[in-house]
Formats: C-alpha cells, sequence, structure tokens
C-alpha cells in the first residue's frame, strides 16, 4: 500500500551531501516529494526532511540505502512515530485596497492565524506555518481573492519527547 | 616525528603505508607532482603504467580481486579521470576495494571550465561507495585512510579521492605513525535464533552463495555448514570459486546460464539460503516464480539493504557471513539435521543428461578449448574472462578450485575487462593469468597487450574467434528471428601477427591437435602469447533460462 513517509536525516555538513543524497535518489528511481535542508544546533550538522510516497517495502530500502551513505550521520523514517511536521509558506495574495475583499481577505489571514508581513495598495504578502494540509487549504481558500506568488519552505520535522534524531 | 611533506608526498607515503606497494595508473598534467614522489619512492612502491586509464583501472581491480587487497589507480585530470569510470563502475557492481586517486587543477581553476578540468567528483558519485576533493592538503592525510578503510570495509567497494594541483603541491607538517579514529568494525551480537528454526524447519535446504562468501574469505565454513545441514551449494556467477568444483554437495552456478542441477535444486527447495548475494536478474530469472509457492529464503549479508531489495527475505542475519557461518556451525542449534535424501536426490541430477550437455562436433568445441586450457595449466593460474559467451563458457566449464582465481565482470558486463584484470591479478599474486576473451571484447582492450609485454606478465589469451559478438548473435537467434544485426564481424586482424606486433608470442588453432600443441607451447613462456582459436560462429551458450523465466523454460540445445 502507498502511504506517504517522512525521513529526517542528521547529516554532515560536507561538500555535496546534498548532491549525494538527491543523487541516490535520482539513481535508485525513488521519486522525492518534498525536501527541506538547514543547520542544527551542532556545528557541522544539518538536517534535512525528505518526505516520499511508497509502500512499506520501498521505505526500508530507502531508509537502508541512506544508512549506507557515508555522509549521514543518522537516519530516522517517522510514520505513526510521534512528531511535529511544519512548514513555512508566503503568499502574496491580490487585494484591491478598501473595500468588502480586503476584509475578507484579512479576515481568512486571522482564521488561519497567518500574519501580514507586507502591504502594498494591491497585495499583501501572508506568513503562514502548519501542517501541509493547513496550508494547502489556505491556499484554496485564497484562490478566490487571487494568489500572485507562493513560496514554500518545505516540510521540517522533528520526533516528539527527548530522544532525537 | 613529523617532518614537512607536500600533498603528494603524503600521498606516496599513505599508500606504501596501506600495504599498496604495487599501483597502476597513467601520468597527466595534474600528477606530475604525485608522480615525482613515486620516481624518488620507486625502491618502496612499483607503479605499472598501462597503456590507457581504463586498462589500469580493471588492472587494480584484478589485482584485488586476485589478493583481497585494494587495488590502487592513479590517473591525471579530465580524460585522464573520465578514462576511469568503466572501470570504477565495474569495480562498483562486484564489490571490489578499489581507491582511485585523481590530480584535479589548482583549486583557482576550479569551476571555470579550465583545461582538462573535469567535475570528477559528480561523475562518480553514483559509482563510488564514497569520494571526496580534497581542498585543503591538511585534510589528505585522513582522507587517504579513510578513504581505504571505506573502501575495504564492510561491503567493499571503489572510492575515488580528487586532488587539485596545488594540493599536491602545498606542504605540511606530516606525521606518518599518527593514528585516526575512524569508523570501526561493526561487533554487533548476532542473532541466530530464526535463521536457526528457519534451517532446522527445512526439508530441502538448498546453499546459493554469492559473491560475499568470496570476499569474506569463508569458503571453508561453506562447506562445513552444508555439510552440517545436508544441503547443496549453488553459486552466483561471483560466487562460482567459493567451492572446489570436485565437491561432492557443489552444484555448480545457478541461474541463467547455470548447470541444470544447481537451477533444479534452487527451484526445488523449501529454503533458499542466501549467502553474500544480491539476487540478480541473471541469477534468479522471474522474480514472482523465483520465490515459488511455500519457499522460504534464509539471507546471510553484511549490507543491510540487499535484504528485500530484489527478493524478500523469511529471515537474515546481518554480519561477516565467516563470522555467521562458523557461529551457526558452533552453535550446536543445526546438530542432527539429517536432509540425506534430499542431497542424495540433487546429488544424482549431476549425472543426468540435462546436466552434461554434450560437446558441439564442430572442429573444436569451445568447451574442449576450455576444459583443455584447465587441463594444461591446472588450478594455480588466474583466470580472467571478457564478456560475452566465452564468460559463460569458462564460468561452465572451467572447474574452478580455489577462491579468487576467477576475475570477470559480473555485475557490469564489462567487455574490455580482461585484459587489465588479468595483467592486475598476475601481478598480484604473481601466478600466471589466463584470459579468455573473444574477438569482440579483445577488440576494446588489446591495447594493454603492450602493458603485459612491457612488464613482462606470463599472460596466455585465448581468444574464440567465431567472427561475430556471439552472446548477442545468440539472442538475435533466438529472439530476433536471425536477424544479424551488427554482430557479423569480418574483421581482418591477423592475431598471430598483432600479438607478435607487440611483442608476444602468437598462435593458432582450428583442431583439437592444433589446441593442444599451442597449449603446450604457451605453457613454457613466461610472457605473454595469444592463442587464436577459431570456432564456428552458431556455437550456443547453453543451458539457458530465458530472461524473465523459470526452470521450465530452460533451454538446453
Ligand atoms: C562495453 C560493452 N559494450 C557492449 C556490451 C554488450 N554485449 C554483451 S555480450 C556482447 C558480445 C560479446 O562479443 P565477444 O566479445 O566477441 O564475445 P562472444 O560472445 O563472441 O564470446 C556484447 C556486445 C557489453 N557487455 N559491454
Amino acid at each position: 500500500m502507498i502511504k506517504k513517509y517522512t525521513i529526517i536525516l542528521l547529516v554532515a555538513n560536507k561538500h555535496g551531501v546534498l548532491t549525494r543524497i538527491s543523487g541516490l535518489f535520482a539513481k535508485r528511481a525513488y521519486n522525492i516529494d518534498n525536501l527541506s535542508v538547514g543547520k542544527t544546533n551542532v556545528e557541522g550538522t544539518s538536517r534535512m526532511t525528505v518526505i516520499v510516497e511508497c509502500d512499506d517495502e520501498l521505505i526500508d530500502q530507502i531508509r537502508e540505502q541512506l544508512k549506507k551513505l557515508v555522509d549521514i550521520i543518522e537516519v530516522e523514517t517517522v510514520m505513526e512515530k510521534p512528531a511535529v511536521m511544519r512548514e513555512l509558506m508566503l503568499v502574496k495574495v491580490k487585494h484591491n485596497g478598501d473595500g468588502a475583499d480586503s476584509a475578507h481577505v484579512i479576515e481568512a489571514i486571522n482564521v488561519f492565524r497567518g500574519k501580514v508581513v507586507d502591504m502594498a495598495p494591491e497585495s499583501v504578502i501572508v506568513e503562514i506555518t502548519g501542517q501541509e494540509d493547513k496550508l494547502n487549504a489556505f491556499l484554496q481558500y485564497m484562490k478566490g481573492f487571487g494568489i500572485l506568488e507562493v513560496s514554500r519552505t518545505g516540510v521540517t520535522a522533528m520526533l516528539r519527547g527527548a530522544k532525537g534524531v | 616525528m613529523s617532518d614537512k611533506l607536500t600533498g603528494a608526498g603524503i600521498i606516496v607515503e599513505e599508500l606504501i603505508r596501506a600495504g599498496a606497494d604495487k599501483i597502476f595508473g597513467y601520468p597527466g598534467g595534474s600528477v606530475l607532482d604525485i608522480y615525482d614522489e613515486l620516481y624518488l619512492a620507486k625502491d618502496r612502491i612499483t607503479h605499472y603504467i598501462t597503456a590507457h586509464e581504463q586498462g589500469a583501472a580493471h588492472a587494480a581491480d584484478g589485482y584485488a580481486r586476485a589478493t583481497g587487497k585494494t587495488g590502487v589507480v592513479i590517473a591525471t585530470s579530465g580524460p585522464g579521470a573520465t578514462n576511469l569510470v568503466t572501470g570504477i563502475s565495474t569495480a562498483y557492481l562486484d564489490s571490489v576495494p578499489l581507491v582511485a586517486i585523481t590530480g584535479n587543477v589548482a583549486t583557482d581553476f576550479i569551476g571555470r571550465d579550465s583545461f582538462q578540468e573535469v567535475n570528477i567528483v559528480g561523475i562518480t558519485m553514483p559509482v563510488t561507495k564514497h569520494n571526496y576533493i580534497v581542498n585543503d592538503v591538511r585534510d589528505l592525510q585522513r582522507t587517504i585512510r579513510e578513504a581505504f578503510r571505506i573502501a575495504s570495509g564492510g561491503r567493499p567497494g571503489p572510492v575515488l579521492i580528487d586532488v587539485p594541483k596545488d594540493v599536491q603541491r602545498s606542504s605540511v607538517e606530516y606525521d606518518g605513525a599518527v593514528s585516526f579514529d575512524l569508523p570501526g568494525a561493526d561487533n554487533a551480537v548476532l542473532d541466530l535464533k530464526e535463521a536457526i528454526k528457519l534451517i532446522k524447519n527445512a526439508k530441502r535446504p538448498c546453499i546459493y552463495a554469492g559473491g560475499g562468501v568470496i570476499i569474506s574469505e569463508a569458503s571453508e565454513e561453506l562447506s562445513k555448514f552444508a555439510k552440517v545441514i545436508d544441503a547443496p551449494i549453488t553459486a552466483s556467477l561471483m560466487g562460482l570459486t567459493a567451492e572446489p568444483y570436485y565437491h561432492d554437495g557443489f552444484l555448480g552456478m545457478a541461474g541463467m546460464h547455470g548447470k541444470y542441477a544447481a537451477s533444479k535444486a534452487v527451484a526445488e527447495c523449501d529454503l533458499l539460503i542466501a549467502i553474500g548475494t544480491r539476487f540478480s536478474d541473471r541469477a534468479t530469472g522471474n522474480k514472482q516464480k523465483f520465490l515459488g509457492e511455500g519457499r522460504k529464503v534464509l539471507q546471510f549479508d553484511i549490507d543491510r539493504a540487499e535484504i528485500n531489495k530484489n527478493i524478500r527475505a523469511d529471515a537474515y542475519v546481518i554480519g561477516d557471513v565467516k563470522k555467521i557461518l562458523s557461529e551457526l556451525i558452533k552453535s550446536g542449534g543445526l546438530d542432527g539435521i539429517n536432509n540425506k535424501k534430499w542431497l542424495d536426490y540433487v546429488k544424482s541430477l549431476k549425472a543426468i543428461p540435462e546436466n552434461n550437455i554434450e560437446h558441439s562436433d564442430k572442429s573444436l568445441p569451445p568447451k574442449f578449448v576450455i576444459e583443455s586450457a584447465k587441463s594444461v595449466f591446472g588450478a594455480d593460474a588466474v583466470v580472467a574472462t571478457d564478456v560475452g559467451q566465452h564468460q559463460m563458457w569458462t564460468a561452465q566449464y572451467y572447474g574452478f578450485e580455489k577462491p579468487r582465481s576467477f576475475m570477470t565482470s559480473g555485475g557490469l558486463g564489462t567487455m574490455g575487462y580482461g585484459m587489465g584484470a588479468a595483467i592486475g591479478a598476475a601481478i598480484g599474486s604473481g601466478k600466471r593469468a589466463l584470459l579468455f576473451t573473444s574477438d569482440g571484447s579483445f577488440h576494446m582492450n588489446l591495447n594493454e597487450l603492450a602493458t603485459a609485454v612491457s612488464h613482462n606478465i606470463p599472460l596466455t589469451i585465448i581468444l574464440f574467434d567465431n567472427n561475430a559478438l556471439g552472446m548477442v548473435r545468440q539472442w538475435q537467434k533466438m529472439f530476433y528471428a536471425r536477424r544479424y544485426s551488427q554482430t557479423t564481424l569480418n574483421r581482418k586482424t591477423d592475431y598471430v601477427k598483432l600479438a607478435e606486433a607487440f611483442g608476444a608470442k602468437g598462435f593458432c588453432a582450428s583442431n583439437k591437435e592444433e589446441l593442444l600443441a599451442a597449449l603446450n607451447k604457451a605453457k613454457k613462456l613466461q610472457t605473454p602469447c595469444l592463442i587464436r582459436c577459431i570456432i564456428d560462429s552458431d556455437e550456443n551458450v547453453f543451458p539457458m533460462i530465458p530472461p524473465n523465466g523459470t526452470i521450465d523454460d530452460i533451454i538446453l540445445k
């Protein structure tokens, strides 16, 4: 059965590490749904979150193949394990200055707990974080007003509790 | 004591320290400094120059397969480096420990499409276990130590180190005695419970041995284990030398061109014990049917990623297979097993006609050539092949007796592998090398005949001249209605003269008597020679289980 899996990777921040990981996915014909990467609090390491859609057997393969990469320090696949998953998105939405439309936009942003971070005569930039589906719902709603631009960071994830990756 | 050394000096010192006293390569602008250091150290390390970097990479590979040590190859930047790629890929797919060192343009010139600049780290990423570009001479010593550890540790494989020219030239304090904290061997305790349970419950166990058995030097343990559980042993192409051919319970190679008895035992067993093998599609045929009804698979491998990659395992043990087998035997958990009836049955298959395909009736049958070479040269030669029909005939008929005596490109199937590999294997083992090749493959890298002559390699080349790309022709015959597209070679090469032009001896045989005479002359030579064996274009490799087929589809003639 095809499911969505989240893989959390702790990697050494070395030359070409991102290429090695994306190269592994490419050469073994695994599809990446989402990939995000950033530094951690530990000097010289980065954390990556990769989301793939596949079955049980393939996720096992992906995990084991990843473990063989020399620059990977730890690999954890999250399925039903309790984890916090968040994504940040910036959306530029059209509005017509004052009028009822603008009020609607602002109201929707509040409902979704977004933040207006820039305001121009005919557009606003909204910053919004949350689970992927919340962001999707927000985008869906905003379509009615007119979306000018979207930029998403990709999902980042962390296991709950003291044990980390 | 610490001295100041250049990067190039460190490379040579570290190679010597790693035990690489015989290395292969080809010089050029970006490795001038390394070659200068090699010149100065020539009484401590021998460098063999080949005719082409591909030949050097295959030679380092053959050296590694024959000795179990890590092979080393050096090439210059750009075309030197790209010429290594087929050799590195060949080593990668057959899990051969190899360290490739390439020079690159100076760090300031990188990324500017400078003369002979190529991103060899990017190019070889998918075909190395790991690779490095060293941008700071202070990292060089550690990198080389790591590279050797990674190449030979766990499941072996190639590692490439790219060293820009300025890094080779700059100096740093160097202390050869310093030790580094490198990722160590895995000493995990083996859990054998599941394995023992499966083996005890089996009535018809069958062992399928892969190259991992040879890498971990577990032949003795394998034989013992098979005796304890009354299992026949079958092998993949890479595992072929794990058992001496004359052992009673050894059925030979299984799979596409394997022995009938071996494929039959694999098909009829109730427990397949796969040891150090990745279940290549050439060995399994149809994967769904390979698993059969109710059949269980037990897998031993050092690489966890091999579990469930191609064939789903019911249980597995991860670790060095030598250790797994010896602990299984020692555990006592397998005592009292009796599957004699099954073992007698599969052994009886060795005598049936399907397992003993007749010689062709042509004047010089390939089987006769290979068996005669074996009887003339015995078990003490190292044998290399190229790729095609002759490779399969060698696997089927040579009768290997010792591990590390057979160099063949199993995973990548690299035509042109054999010349370099035979040279490297002869240099590594100090033995005579036999190369079985054919007109197609030989033309790919025959330039290395020059290398064999320059270095006085005791190399006997047995060339099957079938005027065809035989293996492809066989497929065209069987699956493409005899449309022989581009597989009839019609070369006008005079092989005897060619050998002589290179400074080797040449012989020609078109019948059995001529062959035996040539083999006996070759045996007296300690220098390279070539025997052209004229065979029929329509000799076939049988048996053949067609791709994606099963034992029921086996073609015997
Ligand atoms: C480098 C490379 N190119 C192409 C192939 C495809 N191929 C596989 S076997 C074969 C024919 C080999 O012919 P030859 O070396 O004459 O051996 P024979 O089959 O006649 O014994 C070819 C072309 C290959 N394996 N390697």
